[in-house]
């Protein structure tokens, strides 16, 4: 049973130049969204949030329906649909694709799907040459680690660090100056662009009444591997269907801005099957694979679906005080932050990582930035108590459960709590008056009084509670 | 007759903070209302439901409801506690109709203090004497769920010899979160010491707000590092004259 | 078959059966402005001068012309098969190549040529985007593998934005198998959230408007 990574929660508190590259990338994406979204640029926006998060609810209220409209409608524009249950079949299917077409070279867009599946380790381990093109992703496989952050992959590095890593893996004089690292990329990317057998994407959203796959990028790598390569291979959880081309109207407004600040991304391309006849460029196959690997579970509850609204725009990240000192490496799977706090336990279950969702003071700031109203912290709060059901269920937690329980025995019992409270002002009275305590006589100095005080200084409990004062008072009054 | 009001004065407010249920009474008793204490009442069941024990919770919450039982305004100074009641019991008692419409009969009665001074009272100045330089601080529960936000601002401009000056990380959280702050200290201790380094930016001597729970949080990180700003409770700077 | 497997699960958890007509939808969130053309221009300008593009309004199809062969002197470029261009005489403009419609050749002059020149179908004045749909005349790598792209528009293509975009064009893969929104020049800003334009796609982004 995973316990909580203290270790590397520490580490990554304790590392100043983290820490900064953490607070100051989150900082500017936070302020770079507030003036994009403000009543002066957007007046629209909350109407537009919740016709967004009304979209989503009723596409995934009848997604059986929309997901075949799909299906239909990418048959009949030349594409193929491949369902895969989970990620093994995705995996499978491109493997044997590539086969197929005796492709070796396969260029990537930046997707977190991919990631949840692990699709490059797989392919390279059947022999393939996967290069992920988005610049923060290509320095992330560069560096064979996972992304810090949905939208940002390499938030955590430094131009000194991309320097670095440069030098090291592609064999380049050192330069700390973006320009010329990017430029570096771009021409080692170029020549793969240019020789790939397959693109493989994700789809940020897919079209229901027009079988289309729709990415928002910046760097034009979504075009290149959309364009150059035979191939095609979009991958995408079921979840992303809107129902109609016409409701991107609604959702390209919300997504850019909540992402990066900007109103609409560089390049949308919404892509619609493979090349037609007289067309010059573009691919000649296109494949959607509709990904389930475990999400028909969450839309079984009610409740939490709505996790399944996610537009993955990485605002969550940004404003949560959690994410901002902690990172991305410090959550469990490959989706970090609030929307990975409630993701990861309903995809892979409360065992993996039971105390993620105790992992958040529930400030609330998630909810009010979600630009589908996605009420992160009431989902926190029921897998807190699935959590608990669930410990309770292998005999843990016992000693937390029975306080609770003699607490709310304490709570229900007036006269107890109240000698409580004067008992403990004893143990805990205050040597000089309205000091506080820097730390405990041993023996008391365990647990949770323990934990308070490693971190800031305890109030000593007041002679007297604030109901005995009233007494007195009232005592007093009535002479 | 002088109007009635029932304080809920919370178990943080009870036990750790005496002086900010009394500055809640004065306040409330100086504008001509009559106090009324309901002296079985203990918690809110909050600590309970946010740590995932729910039936537990329930139990707390139950007899919470039946305490606040009669009382035509209930006076919480506590944006949490308050919240709890009006925004959280409802899923507790979604399975239970009779509770539920108990409830939904008791939440228009339930007010946070700020709140109630001037929704219910109407007042915006207390007559209030407080010399220093404050800042609020926006608790979460308060500003997220209640719309706190320029109402205690508000009430804080009319006091005398009081200079407020915004943090510029007023709604960061201070990292209290209940059991949050024990369960992963190294974080909700990173998190205070952020907000500290915000507070001392302003130059004020004072930070207050609304929720006993963050002031307890900022003054515990505010001593450990032997920082002289003081940390009081709203009510005690209207109360104070 | 997976396909069943997955559909029966979906309807399992929304508790609905195969072949159920689904719940009404609303009809799309769909607000057009009113905004006259200059006005439009006017936006659209700003808003692609904003993300450091170029927008020249030109003043007679000569102007066009000149301000395009100014733009690409000594430079090789390769111009797609729309119609206003040719009108315009910018195709043949010296180190112009236009109507290449094999995709190897057109692949190897887009890999090495200096500037792209296409029309587009729509733009859009609040975020300063031009709108292409591949097609015969259309290719989609001569807006995206040179580092300068010059597109030529006529000042009535100039929508408000997407609402308008959407409800001309409802269905755009009823005209192609793409349809492009490009808004500025290509640009990342992945390293330590520094600006840097001109990634993969044109660092350099002209738009003439007729």
């Amino acid at each position: 049973m995973p316990a909580v990574p203290e270790a590397q929660f520490r580490e990554t508190l304790n590392n100043p130049a983290l820490q900064s590259a953490i607070y100051s990338a989150t900082g500017r994406l936070m302020e770079k969204r507030r003036l994009v979204v403000s009543p002066e640029a957007l007046p629209d926006f909350q109407e537009l949030r919740d016709c967004a998060h009304a979209l989503k609810k009723h596409t995934l209220e009848n997604l059986d329906y929309y997901l075949e409209q799909f299906e239909s409608a990418v048959t009949a524009r030349g594409g193929k649909v491949v369902w895969c249950k989970d990620a093994g079949e995705a995996v499978d299917f491109l493997t044997r694709l590539a086969k197929e077409k005796d492709a070796h070279r396969i260029v990537k867009v930046k997707s977190m799907t991919t990631e949840e599946i692990e699709l490059n380790e797989h392919l390279e381990r059947e022999g393939l040459e996967v290069t992920e093109s988005d610049l923060g992703e290509f320095i992330v496989q560069l560096r064979r680690s996972r992304p810090y952050h949905i939208v940002a992959p390499a938030l955590d590095l430094t131009r000194y660090d991309v320097a670095e890593l440069f030098t090291r893996r592609l064999g380049v004089e050192q330069d700390d100056v973006p320009e010329h690292q990017t430029q570096t990329a771009r021409k080692v990317l170029r020549q793969k662009f240019l020789e790939a057998d397959i693109g493989v994407s994700g789809a940020n959203f897919l079209i229901a009444d027009s079988g289309a796959v729709v990415l928002v990028t910046n760097e034009g790598n979504g075009r290149m591997c959309t364009t150059l390569p035979k191939v095609h291979v979009a991958i995408a959880g079921i979840e992303k269907l809107i129902p109609r081309a016409q409701d991107l109207a609604v959702f390209l407004k919300l997504l850019g801005r909540s992402a990066t600040g900007q109103p609409l991304t560089v390049y949308t391309s919404f892509l619609n099957g493979p090349r037609r006849p007289g067309e010059i460029d573009g691919p000649e196959e296109f494949y959607v694979l509709l990904l389930d690997n475990g999400r028909t579970r969450l839309l079984a509850d009610r409740e939490k679906r709505e996790t399944l609204f996610c537009l993955r725009c990485g605002a969550c990240l940004n404003h949560c005080p959690v994410y901002r000192k902690i990172g991305g490496h410090n959550y469990p799977w490959v989706y970090s932050g609030p929307i990975g706090a409630i993701l990861s336990p309903q995809m892979l279950g409360i065992q993996s990582a039971p105390w993620l969702p105790f992992a958040s003071s529930l400030c609330g700031a998630c909810a009010d930035v979600c630009p589908v109203k996605i009420n992160i912290p009431k989902f926190l709060l029921q897998l807190r108590s699935e959590a608990n059901k669930a410990a309770q269920r292998d005999g843990q937690n016992r000693l937390e459960r029975l306080g609770f329980r003699a607490w709310a025995w304490v709570m229900r019992h007036p006269k107890i709590y109240e000698a409580l409270g004067a008992m403990g002002s004893i143990v805990l009275s205050e040597q000089e008056p309205g000091r506080w305590l820097r730390d405990l006589p041993a023996p008391i100095n365990i647990g949770p009084l323990r934990a308070w005080t490693s971190e800031r200084d305890l109030p000593p409990l007041p002679p007297r509670s604030f109901r005995q004062l009233w007494r007195e008072r009232a005592r007093k009054r009535s002479r | 007759m002088s109007q009635r009001v029932a304080l809920f004065v919370t178990c943080i407010v009870d036990q750790l903070f005496p002086e900010v249920g009394l500055a809640t009474a004065e306040v409330l008793e100086r504008l001509g209302y009559q106090v009324d204490f309901p002296e079985d009442q203990t918690c809110c069941g909050q600590p309970a439901f946010n740590t995932g024990y729910r039936k537990e919770a329930r139990e707390v919450a139950c007899r919470c409801i039946e305490i606040l039982r009669g009382a035509e305004y209930i006076v919480v100074p506590s944006g949490s506690c308050t919240s709890m009641i009006t925004h959280h019991y409802e899923e507790l008692f979604a399975k239970d109709p009779s509770r539920l419409e108990e409830l939904h009969g008791l939440l228009p009665r339930v007010w946070e203090f700020s709140r109630f001074l001037l929704e219910v009272a109407k007042v915006e100045d207390l007559g209030a004497r407080y010399d220093g330089i404050v800042t609020f601080h926006d608790s979460c529960h308060g500003l997220r769920e209640l719309k706190i936000k320029d109402g205690p601002r508000r009430l804080l401009s009319h006091v005398r010899g009081l200079t407020l000056r915004e943090m510029d990380l007023a709604e960061e959280c201070c990292g209290f979160g209940g059991t949050f702050s024990v369960k992963f200290p190294g974080i909700s201790g990173a998190m205070s010491r952020n907000k500290i380094d915000s507070i001392l930016r302003t130059g004020a001597d004072t930070v207050t707000g609304v929720d006993a729970s963050c002031l307890l949080q900022l003054r515990g990180a505010l001593s450990r590092a032997g920082l002289p700003i003081k940390t009081l409770h709203l009510a005690q700077i209207l109360a104070s004259q | 078959m997976s396909k069943e497997h997955i559909l029966h699960k979906t309807r399992t958890a929304i508790g609905r059966s195969a072949g159920q007509v689904p719940a009404p939808l609303d009809p799309p969130r769909i607000r057009i402005p009113e905004m006259d053309r200059e006005t439009r221009l006017a936006r659209f300008t700003q808003a692609l001068e904003n993300l450091g593009g170029v927008v020249y309004r030109a003043s007679s199809p000569e102007d066009a012309r000149s301000y395009a062969a100014t733009l690409l002197q000594g430079k090789t470029a390769v111009a797609s098969g729309a119609p206003l261009l040719a009108e315009l005489g910018i195709t043949a403009l010296e180190g112009v190549c236009p109507g290449i419609s094999d995709e190897p050749s057109l692949r190897a002059l887009c890999a090495s040529a200096a500037a792209g020149i296409t029309g587009a179908d729509y733009a859009l004045a609040d975020t300063g985007t031009l709108v292409l749909f591949s097609s015969p005349q259309e290719a989609r790598m001569i807006s995206l593998l040179p580092p300068l792209h010059l597109a030529v528009i006529r000042l009535e293509q100039i929508l408000t934005g997407l609402d308008e975009l959407f409800s001309l064009e409802p269905l755009p893969g009823n005209r192609s198998s793409s349809m492009v929104l490009v808004t500025g020049p290509s640009r990342t800003a992945d390293i330590e959230q520094i600006l840097v334009r001109g990634v993969h796609g044109p660092g350099q982004i002209h738009v003439v408007v007729v």
